[in-house]
């Protein structure tokens, strides 16, 4: 008979889980088009035309890679545990001897390799079409580390929190895509903040997109008089932290009230 | 100590009962199959079982524990097969036993697994491209990976084609001669004969027959049916003492395609649950 001791740990069963996630999710084409290169190609598309001087490529490309990282860990995260309810993962897994902590830290690795390949991927469409520079000083990339992890792990908290309610994978499109892409609007990644009415900057305000790609926007402006630009005149790094630290407080409280692990079980 | 122990088990959906007050024993070693129609409640029965599902009443005991306070060394002692899953479609065969290795203490070797449910020449393929039957022995696989003491499985050859059905039989008595303990739900009354030691019928959320399949409500003890072709075409005696039934008859010679019956699993099963 086995003893609780034996059993392998919480965290050496996330990584294994994490190890499986990546290899399934690379094995799926339509994950490498639309959540890694996605971005990417709308960069091409929409650089082309908003992007006439090197500030403005700068700029667009921070708001990209925020824009980027919610698709993988908001969208895609949030698809992928619905796709799990759907499929019978989670019934397995609940089965078996795994704790729910190892597959969540499963799924915060998917989602950490899985924004780095399409920020990546953005950068060097970027940089190679439109003469991006890259951050120079130690500063902005650490400021950009800690808005890539924060932004990563508040929406994707939020996505998983969102995918209960959707019952099918034809469902969480919705769900999960439309208060995406209305954000994207609200969030001065389509729209400079300074064409929106006071009501809908303040409504972006509220949700994470906004503050991860102003994060991002004080990493690659060209200097920071820049800041004028945002809403408030300035970068707001601090308070860039306190809305993203907050969302994912919420976000942890909304998925262990709400997690399902089927859509029949009680 | 049994396996499952179950007193007055009651569940209620939105004020329907689903199960009305269950009581089973299954023993150390067993295979017990649970049969009844769509909606007897074995399903739910066996999902409180797992520890999937809240119940409203009773005592349940599955190996020592009551399955709604149980924790990972508990899980790591059973085996649930799932009924309809397509996950893991893009891993192969392989990688998902091996993957699923990791989560127990001493688990099977994952090579030895997949021989032993027969998928040796599919262990590259990727669990989509499996047939139906194929993909539930992946599951039987990944359900037994962990070397439990306990096996559930609920309909599981529900969909397969009569050879498919047999292998799967075969699988399920190899893990009973091995002294794996099993809970099978199923339709097919052939299956519960096969494979089980003990059968139980569940209809209304009860349990209205218990018993070896060869016993089962009586089935021994019925009356036969001697059944003839005569000149006046086929004749049939219903008869608890059938060797003097056709003693006597074949007095006056030969008796054209005699049968002597008694009512099947299926017959005692279709009155119980009528």
């Amino acid at each position: 008979m086995t003893t609780a001791a034996a059993l392998p740990s919480t965290l050496s069963l996330g990584l294994s889980r994490g190890a499986t996630e990546l290899r399934e999710f690379f094995r799926q084409k339509e994950n490498l088009i639309f959540t890694v290169s996605l971005p990417a190609i709308l960069m091409l598309l929409l650089g082309t035309v908003h992007v006439h001087e090197a500030a403005e490529g700068q700029m667009f490309a921070a708001s990209m890679i925020g824009a980027g990282i919610i698709s993988t860990s908001f969208v895609g995260l949030g698809m992928s545990v619905v796709a799990d309810r759907e499929d019978g993962t989670l019934k397995r897994l609940r089965g078996t001897p795994m704790p729910f902590t190892s597959y969540f830290i499963g799924k915060i690795v998917l989602v950490f390799v899985s924004s780095l390949f399409e920020a990546v991927l953005l950068l060097v469409v970027a940089m190679l079409r439109f003469d991006v520079e890259l951050p120079s000083t130690a500063e902005k990339w650490f400021t950009f580390g800690w808005v890539f992890v924060l932004g990563v792990i508040s929406c994707s908290l939020i996505g998983v929190a969102l995918s209960s309610i959707a019952k099918s994978t034809r469902n969480a499109s919705g769900v999960l895509n439309l208060p995406y892409i209305v954000l994207q609007f609200l969030s001065g990644v389509f729209i400079s903040l300074s064409a929106l009415p006071e009501s809908l900057r303040v409504t972006g305000s509220l949700f994470p997109l906004k503050w991860v790609c102003q994060g991002f926007r004080s990493v690659f402006a060209l200097d920071d008089g820049y800041a004028v630009m945002e809403a408030a005149g300035s970068w707001e790094l601090g308070r860039i932290a306190l809305v993203l630290g907050a969302w994912t407080i919420a976000g942890l409280v909304l998925v262990s009230r709400t997690f399902k692990w089927s859509n029949t079980s009680r | 100590m049994n396996a499952i122990r179950v007193r007055g088990l009651t569940k209620a959906y939105k004020g329907h009962q689903a199960v009305a007050g269950v009581d089973l024993d299954v023993a150390r070693g067993e295979v017990f199959a649970v049969l009844g129609p769509n909606g007897a409640g074995k399903t739910t029965s066996v999902e409180i079982l797992e520890g999937h599902r809240d119940r409203d009443g009773g005592e349940v005991s599955v190996l020592g524990v009551d399955p709604a306070k149980a924790g990972r060394e508990w899980r790591s002692r059973l085996g649930i097969v799932l009924q309809s899953a397509t996950d893991a479609a893009t891993l192969t065969v392989r990688e998902a036993v091996q993957h699923y290795a990791r989560y127990y203490a001493d688990p099977r070797d994952p090579e030895e697994v997949i021989d032993l449910v027969g998928l040796t020449e599919k262990a590259k393929s990727r669990a989509g491209t499996l047939s139906g039957g194929q993909r539930r022995r992946l599951d039987v696989a990944l359900g037994i990976i962990g070397r439990p003491e306990l096996v559930f499985l609920d309909e599981p050859t529900t969909g397969f084609d009569p050879q498919a059905r047999r292998q799967f039989w075969g699988l399920i008595k190899l893990l009973a001669g091995e002294g794996t303990t099993i809970l099978l739900t199923t339709h097919y009354l052939d299956e519960a004969e096969a494979l089980a030691d003990r059968v139980a019928v569940l209809a209304g959320g009860r349990i209205v027959a218990e018993g070896t399949p060869q016993t089962l409500s009586g089935r021994a003890h019925a009356d036969a049916t001697v059944r003839w072709l005569s000149d006046r075409g086929y004749r049939e005696v219903r008869t608890s003492e059938p060797t003097k039934v056709i003693a006597d008859l074949s007095r006056h010679g030969e008796l054209a395609e005699l049968t002597v019956t008694r009512p099947s699993l299926e017959d005692v099963y279709l009155e119980l649950i009528a």
